[in-house]
């Protein structure tokens, strides 16, 4: 079988399962599954770009997404009134603060001839800086989180509320998405330019507490992001339900589909967001391929395949891999930006490093790492799995527990268990792949 | 009598707690070290191993509770301990049986192994919650402290109480134990000797007729037995959460590479300084203080340098400032 052949079969069959949700549970679970299928698969294809073309073990993907989706209240929430003059400023002010405390220490560190006078010196100057950094910003944090903490009690975002000018559907919206991507390329250079150096396992360990620090800190800095309350309501660049059951012109199309307005509407916004993601998606698609077939990506491969050999080859091994875990790191948080639009809320308690690290790894390499196209389909594949097992195993154990007599505490506690059936099954996934198939579905050439 | 009140309050909330979290921490980073002497990967799956040997353990000790068993004023957790060893062994050699030795009989690049131990994760953490259920769960038992705060304020007339829990005790007596009876293992007897010399130098320990796949299986049944006694002394001290063991493997991990992967001893120190610079930077100091300064010198707010949620940022930091300076651990680690 040619390859063209082998890869439009996969990609039908992936077709024909969503198909099938079509038929079991209807259009709108199908749309949600593309749409956040779509999603995934351009996580997939950061985490590609870093993995598959450079080598680099990245798990801390979670916090690029949620970075992303910080991105997303920045655009789309209006700033809260009077939060930027009760203590805004000071809070950024704090921030340069910090961040030339540690500039300052880097500088003392290469200017200072090593011995004890120099690390005296930088412990002098990272203590005198956090606790200058924490006077100044502490009462302005609490400044600004006391206003109207049950609604706001956070700096807001940039939003000039675009609604008041008669715009209707809020295009603005879609800025957050690149705005996600530099966000998370911003923490991805501070990263890289630590960690890059670092021998593999290192780098992975690295990450991982990065990923989580950022969702702490999500979590509990309540100006930024107002931490575990949540920020609902974020505009969204597609109309909105409501408007389109007003709309007699739509409620017309919607009586032509056979359809009610209620379900037209639905359906109608998922079809909006899929068309905006799959934009975005192709255009990253064409970005990757062309990235992978250029100099600059066999130069890539060559120091995956041999660091010691490129390097004699004079490539820069070092700034290549800050490039392309910047690179990639961006198109995850550009992904996260996206994620946090649909939802229309930012929610940092929900991220979990089992859900938005490892299943993309897990796409990453079902799909077959070194490949566009396989992270493309492993994105898809994987969350159609993800979303599907859990009714899948909840039928599976009615059906094994069908004998037992009804109310014994068995039969029940494996019906309630069927829920957990999600990680045992994208675990054995995973193992089954990296066995059998090391390379994935689509194999890089 | 100020400076006695400061130093209880400071043994109470300060050193008491940091010395109990970092035995816990430096028989979990024992485990992971150990798995990179031998084995030469990262592994992944160690939190989630301490969940399912405590799991395990959690699970008979509520068997042993129905049929009415107890320790008296000990937990009755302790009793059913070297089940859960016995059941997380089975687990762990079925795990290399199926799973590792296929990759190691490759020659699999260590990476791919790390990416391995991430599905192993994922089962272990499925399997957990599938049986035990996400919530917390309870399975202490037994006298609460050795010294209550309460008794201690009435014996001594002091304003500032100290209490030593049941919990804290159990866990520093078993870790001394425990860690006195790896080291003996791995220097005095014969396949100890072989486990360090195979991690030292494969090629010549394969030479002089050590047998690899003996020294793989001890290592797993040690790993396994530490993790469960971290696991329940872990459970026993907090609460038992599924969640929580996954979340433990970056302190685990900072402290096995703070003190050199691959080396026990550096595991134990690391485990030490993660827990006492956690603790010290997340503890509000201003208790202490209150009995230290002079009046007008006493601090206004807490005295907290990091929120408690930061934690993690606390072991990071060190982790990153020891790999930025001293990749190789303030013991002499292995740098492959």
């Amino acid at each position: 079988m040619s390859e063209t052949v082998r890869n439009t079969v996969l990609f039908g069959l992936m077709a024909f399962l969503i198909a099938g949700v079509v038929v079991v549970q209807g259009w709108n679970s199908a749309l949600l599954i593309i749409a956040m299928g779509l999603i995934s698969s351009i996580m997939a294809l950061g985490v590609n770009l870093q993995w598959g073309f450079a080598g680099l073990f990245n798990v801390g993907i979670m916090g690029f997404v949620a970075l992303g989706g910080l991105a997303a209240i920045v655009v789309g929430m209006p700033s809260t009134p009077g939060a930027m003059s009760a203590g805004g400023f000071i809070v950024l002010g704090a921030l340069a603060l910090g961040a030339a405390t540690i500039a300052l220490a880097i500088y003392t560190y290469r200017r200072m001839p090593p011995g004890w006078g120099r690390t005296v010196a930088m412990l002098v100057i990272i203590v005198a800086g956090f606790f200058i950094f924490r006077g100044v910003l502490d009462p302005a944090v609490d400044r600004i989180e006391d206003i109207n903490p049950a609604q706001t009690g956070y700096l807001g975002g940039i939003n000039p509320r675009w609604a008041e000018f008669g715009v209707d559907a809020d295009l603005f919206m879609l800025l957050a998405w690149p705005l996600g991507g530099l966000f998370a390329a911003a923490a991805a250079w501070v990263i890289g330019k630590t960690a890059l150096g670092l021998r593999s396992d290192y780098l992975a360990i690295a990450t991982l507490g990065i990923a989580e620090i950022i969702i702490a800190v999500m979590k509990n800095e309540d100006w930024l992001t107002r931490g575990v309350k949540n920020v609902i309501g974020i505009p969204r660049p597609v109309p909105y339900e409501v408007t389109l059951q007003n709309d007699p012109a739509f409620v017309e199309r919607a009586a032509g589909w056979g359809l009610s307005p209620v379900e037209a509407s639905t359906l109608w916004v998922k079809v909006c967001y899929i068309v905006l993601f799959a934009v975005v998606l192709v255009l990253l698609m064409w970005m990757s391929q062309r990235a992978l077939h250029s100099p600059w990506g066999r130069m890539l491969r060559a120091i995956r395949d041999n660091e010691t050999a490129a390097e004699a080859m004079g490539k820069d091994v070092k700034a290549r891999h800050l490039q392309v875990f910047i690179l990639g790191s961006a198109i995850c948080g550009i992904a996260g930006a996206m994620m946090t639009t649909m939802d229309g809320q930012l929610t940092p308690g929900t991220y979990q490093p089992l859900r938005f690290t490892f299943l993309v790894w897990v796409m990453v390499i079902v799909g077959g790492s070194g490949n566009n196209l396989g992270s493309v389909l492993g994105g898809f594949l994987i969350w159609f799995l993800w979303v599907q097992v859990e009714p899948m195993g909840l039928g599976l154990m009615n059906l094994i527990t069908a004998g037992m007599e009804e109310g014994s505490a068995l039969k029940e506690h494996l019906i309630e268990s069927a829920a957990h059936m999600r990680l045992l099954t994208m675990g054995l996934v995973l193992l089954l792949v990296l066995r059998f198939s090391p390379r994935g579905l689509i194999p890089e050439k | 009598m100020d400076f006695l009140n400061a130093l209880i309050a400071f043994a109470n909330f300060v050193f008491i707690p940091g010395v109990a979290y970092g035995s816990q921490l430096a028989l979990g980073a024992l485990g992971v070290t150990l798995v990179y002497g031998i084995l030469r990967f990262s592994n992944f799956a160690h939190g989630d191993t301490m969940a399912m040997g405590a799991m395990a353990t959690v699970l008979i000790t509520w068997l042993f509770q129905s049929w009415g068993i107890s320790l008296g004023p000990l937990p009755t957790a302790l009793l059913a301990l070297p089940f859960g060893i016995l059941f997380a062994i089975g687990l762990l050699l079925g795990t290399d049986r199926m799973i590792y030795k296929f990759y190691r009989v490759q020659k699999a690049k260590p990476v791919i192994l790390v990416i391995v131990s991430l599905g192993i994760t994922f089962i272990y953490n499925g399997l957990t919650r599938f049986v035990i259920g996400a919530d917390d769960q309870n399975f202490f038992d037994g006298q609460r402290f050795i010294i209550s705060a309460r008794e201690f304020k009435a014996s001594t007339g002091l304003p500032e109480g100290l209490s030593f829990k049941t919990t804290q005790g159990i866990t520093i007596v078993t870790a001394i134990i425990v860690v006195a009876a790896l080291f003996w293992f791995l220097n005095k007897t014969r396949a100890g000797k072989s486990m360090r010399a195979y991690s030292d130098n494969e090629d010549l320990a394969l030479l002089s007729g050590i047998n690899p796949e003996r020294v793989v299986m001890i290592t797993w049944i040690i790993v396994a037995s530490l993790a469960t006694i971290a696991g329940v002394l872990y459970g026993l001290d907090k609460s038992f959460k599924p969640f929580t063991y996954f979340q433990l493997l970056l302190p685990i991990f900072a402290a096995a590479i703070v003190g050199g992967l691959g080396n026990p001893l550096g595991a134990i120190a690391g485990g030490f300084v993660i827990a006492f610079s956690e603790v010290t930077i997340t503890y509000a100091w201003k208790k202490v203080l209150v009995y230290l300064m002079p009046e007008p010198l006493e601090p206004s707010g807490l005295v907290q340098l990091l929120s408690t949620d930061y934690k993690f940022a606390v072991s990071f930091v060190i982790l990153l400032i020891v790999l930025l300076f001293k990749p190789t651990g303030l013991f002499k680690g292995q740098s492959v």
